[in-house]
């Protein structure tokens, strides 16, 4: 594969962020809509703090419950693919960088997406 | 109130800050979070994990614009990421050790610090050459005031650096971009011209946020259903904000937005003074 030039790479992030916004804001909207549809008259509790449900803090569980139809669920997947968009965009760094033979700032990509899968992933 | 009207009314103004925080640089979540604590009496958890989301959004939205306009140094905004991501994490542990009252006068004095931040003046000088610079491979290259490509080097990393990390904390602890913070260490201490400094913040603060969102997530800090109205109204109302920008008198918007950002702040440090937070 040819070195990619600076601007290749500018215009390939900026698709990217671009494309993980569209995608989970419409995520994040129909699961808002269909949330509505069955919840409009529900007396909204918000001002005290009670942790949400943990099927919605864990992907195994979030998943099926979103391809079920689950409005919360659904959401919550649209935020996660938010989180996921800038995640996406250093891992593509990470490659692009390998490709102009940057060894240096590959190091330095690579440490700044190990810190983020690690704060995603495990962090407490 | 109901649920949709309610979902409506959060849409609503979370649409309005982010109008005003893209037209005036602020930023859309120094204004969201006192929003929702003050005025819609949300609990501040819940309404710092909102602002976080749309704090991602924002930033992702507006840097595919800001890509390609090559203003952007990429090299200086991932070396820089190392700190603001370490300080995220710090500041989303922080967060669970610090009581909700200290949160909410931390937050007032950023609000103010943020506008003071906004009103100095910044100088455009350009530094020629920096050996570490050269070594960090961050020279660059902007369009200069008469078209042609002007050349700037970088000094004062380590300075820049842990300013960042100081960044990253806020970031993590409060729910914010902490774009003004970001804007000082690189427009200020490393004197990197300010166009390049605002364009390469606005990059890193989604990633910034995004290192604390995920910790926010499991925890239970975003509740889906106050995090989607806020999301897609701070959405709208940057991108609205990014295109009304050209046209507008942003002199005396920023004026305004600065006398409610003011009273915001005084508002929070009451608030958490007292403990009605």
């Amino acid at each position: 594969m040819n070195k990619p030039s600076d601007q290749q790479v500018d215009i390939l992030i900026g698709n990217v962020l671009r494309a993980g916004v569209l995608l989970s804001s419409a995520v994040t909207f129909i699961g808002l809509l269909l949330y509505l549809v069955h919840h409009y008259s529900a007396t909204p509790n918000y001002h005290q703090f009670h942790s949400i449900s943990g099927k919605l803090r864990h992907l195994r569980e979030l998943f099926p419950d979103a391809f079920h139809g689950d409005p919360v669920a659904i959401i919550q997947v649209g935020v996660l693919l938010l989180i996921a968009t800038p995640v996406a965009r250093v891992a593509f760094l990470v490659g692009a960088f390998a490709l102009e033979k940057d060894r240096m700032y590959v190091v330095v990509s690579g440490f700044v997406l190990a810190v983020l899968i690690y704060s995603i992933v495990f962090f407490k | 109130m109901h649920q949709l009207v309610f979902s409506l009314v959060i849409l609503g103004g979370s649409l309005l800050a982010g109008l005003l925080g893209s037209m005036t640089g602020l930023g859309g979540g120094v204004v969201l979070v006192p929003m929702l604590a003050l005025l819609f009496k949300v609990d501040l958890h819940y309404a710092i994990g909102a602002s976080l989301i749309s704090v991602i959004a924002t930033s992702s939205g507006s840097a595919a614009a800001y890509v390609r306009e090559g203003f952007s140094n990429i090299r200086i905004g991932m070396f820089l990421e190392m700190a603001t991501t370490v300080g995220a994490m710090a500041g989303a542990w922080l967060a669970t050790r610090t009581p909700t009252r200290g949160i909410a006068i931390i937050f007032g004095l950023v609000l103010l610090y943020s506008v003071y931040l906004s009103y100095k003046g910044h100088d455009d000088q350009i530094i020629p050459g920096n050996k570490w610079s050269d070594r960090f491979k961050m020279n660059g290259t902007f369009p200069g005031p008469d078209g042609k490509e002007q050349k700037y080097a970088v000094k004062n990393i380590s300075g820049g650096f842990a300013t960042m990390f100081g960044a990253g904390t806020l970031s993590g602890l409060l729910g914010i971009g902490s774009g003004a913070v970001k804007v000082l260490a690189m427009d200020h201490i490393m004197r990197i011209p300010f166009k390049v400094s605002t364009t390469t913040s606005n990059f890193m603060i989604g990633v910034t946020a995004a290192a604390s969102a995920g910790i926010y997530l499991r925890r239970g800090y975003i509740d889906p259903t106050l995090a989607a109205p806020v999301m897609i109204g701070v959405l709208i109302g940057s991108l609205v904000g990014a295109k009304l920008l050209i046209k507008s008198n942003v002199k005396s918007l920023r004026i305004i937005f600065s006398v409610v950002i003011f009273f915001l702040a005084i508002e929070m440090i009451y608030n958490g003074w007292v403990g009605k937070v």
